[in-house]
């Protein structure tokens, strides 16, 4: 299962590394946002720098339904999904090498994101470890839901409008408790925020091991 | 009803009542009439919050019902994709329509208590947050099961939506509970109320779950029915046109030998 996850998320992060439709497309939305917020809350004010950890997370949420729609619109082309159910690879190492796939991605767009918050609303990063380790477990958590709302809504013709709806109500529970831990950690008290960890962790174990079941069936179908 | 579908009748309902719902209705209509004298006749006012009060004996029973909801459409889900059948599939679509409806109305009554209490009709309470997250999530699951798409496929990938359900629930809770230690809120503290003060209160409150429970129970059995005749009718229009392109197909050979199951779909002689 694990080889053909790191099949998958190869093939994936190559069609990525040669259309550089996240680098091109969606990490200057995931920019353009931070600046909407900047404009909208006024860059004096000290508002900006109270809500970036929330600004951060949310910006995180709008560009995860984008590359979701990316890493499912790769399969919709004829005869790619039937491709890939006769491929024999085990529909689990699917989930998860697309699971992994999108997660480089975020991560890569919260590098940057982290780098503009710094530099646009000028807030300096405390508490990394916990910053960190939040960073991790909660682009797991969301790249497991992604990928398995994105197949949810995978070959619908409705798919652009349903995939918000599904997806990003599943979601809060990770931004409230990213949010949390990440104002811990800038407020310089990493302690109060490991129970949100705690909280991120478990979501992203709970979403992957449904995804890794419910993976095949749905692929059938889709 | 016309003669029910022979592949279907036996396994389901063939009509929206039965001797034993028509009984359930009139205990749930008894039951809610004595609700209706137990909070606006028999009880008190609180010495706190006046009439208002009265608005509790509905409010958590609605709260309760849209739990449970969840809970018969997690159990539905399940089932389904571990046997797909269609029963299970329409008992779940039934439960999250029903439940969607007692959130929706758990809010209004909440917001309808908050405005004179709180002040306000909407808190940023960790309760009432969860509550509006489960609200779209119901949302979320009817517009998957309304998709244009194969029955199977809809039902399955529903399906999926109404496991994932229950855990996001528990996890929104759980969150909620952290969030409270974290930021003490003072409006959840009022919602810890002294029972012991009217032991009718009380009585009112937990009666008013039972009857809620029940009601739910009627709404969801007949919710079921009529997804139930709802396929059913799907079926019969189904064979009806094969039914009809069969015969048509026969009179065209009998008129000219031509291959018999090439006629195209609406096609006319």
């Amino acid at each position: 299962m694990f080889r053909d996850a790191a099949l998958m998320a190869g093939k994936d992060l190559r069609i990525e590394l040669r259309s550089r439709v996240a680098l091109n497309q969606i990490l200057p939305v995931a920019v353009l946002i931070l600046l909407l917020f900047g404009f909208a809350l006024d860059p004096d004010s000290p508002v900006l720098t109270r809500a970036t950890p929330g600004l951060f997370w949310v910006t995180v949420l709008f560009v995860t339904v984008m590359a979701v729609e990316r890493s499912f619109s790769l399969e919709a082309a004829d005869g790619v999904r039937d491709a890939l159910r006769l491929s024999g690879l085990h529909p689990g190492g699917i989930f998860l090498g697309k699971l992994a796939a999108l997660a480089v991605q975020l991560a890569a767009v919260q590098v940057v994101l982290l780098a503009g918050v710094m530099v646009l609303f000028g807030r300096e990063l405390a508490g990394h470890l916990l910053l960190v380790a939040t960073a991790v477990a909660a682009t797991a958590g969301i790249a497991a839901a992604g990928t398995l709302y994105g197949v949810l809504a995978a070959g619908l013709r409705v798919r652009e409008t349903l995939l918000p709806l599904l997806l990003l109500p599943v979601l809060a529970p990770v931004l409230i408790a990213a949010t949390r831990a990440f104002e811990t950690a800038l407020d310089g008290v990493p302690s109060d925020g490991w129970p949100w960890f705690n909280l991120l962790a478990v979501f992203a174990l709970t979403y992957t091991g449904f995804g890794i079941l419910a993976f095949g069936p749905l692929l059938e179908d889709s | 009803m016309t003669t029910p579908h022979s592949s279907l009748s036996s396994t389901g309902p063939s009509s929206t009542g039965s001797a034993a719902t028509r009984t359930l209705g009139i205990v749930c209509l008894a039951a809610m009439a004595l609700l209706v004298f137990l909070a606006f006749v028999a009880s008190p006012r609180d010495a706190v919050q006046g009439d208002l009060v009265r608005l509790l004996y509905i409010h958590p029973a609605l709260a309760w019902t849209a739990y449970l909801a969840c809970f018969v459409a997690f159990g539905a889900s399940i089932w389904h994709l571990a046997k797909r059948t269609e029963a299970s599939d329409v008992l779940a679509h039934s439960a999250v329509e029903v439940g969607a409806v007692l959130t929706a109305l758990t809010l209004a009554t909440g917001s309808i208590w908050g405005r004179p209490t709180w002040g306000v009709y909407w808190v940023w309470d960790a309760r009432l947050t969860s509550t509006a997250m489960l609200l779209l999530l119901l949302l979320g699951y009817l517009a998957l099961h309304r998709i244009d798409a194969a029955p199977e496929v809809r039902s399955r990938r529903a399906a999926v939506v109404g496991v994932l359900l229950v855990p996001n629930v528990v996890l929104v809770h759980q969150s909620v509970e952290w969030w409270r230690t974290l930021h003490q809120d003072p409006t959840l503290a009022r919602r810890d109320f002294d029972f012991a003060t009217s032991d009718l209160f009380m009585f009112t409150l937990v009666y008013s779950v039972v009857v809620m429970t029940l009601v739910f129970t009627w709404l969801l059995i007949h919710r079921f029915r009529v997804g139930w005749l709802a396929l059913q009718a799907d079926e019969l229009w189904l064979d009806a046109a094969i039914e009809a392109r069969r015969s048509e197909a026969e009179t065209e050979a009998d008129t000219e030998p031509e291959p018999v199951a090439s006629t195209p779909e609406g096609g006319t002689p």
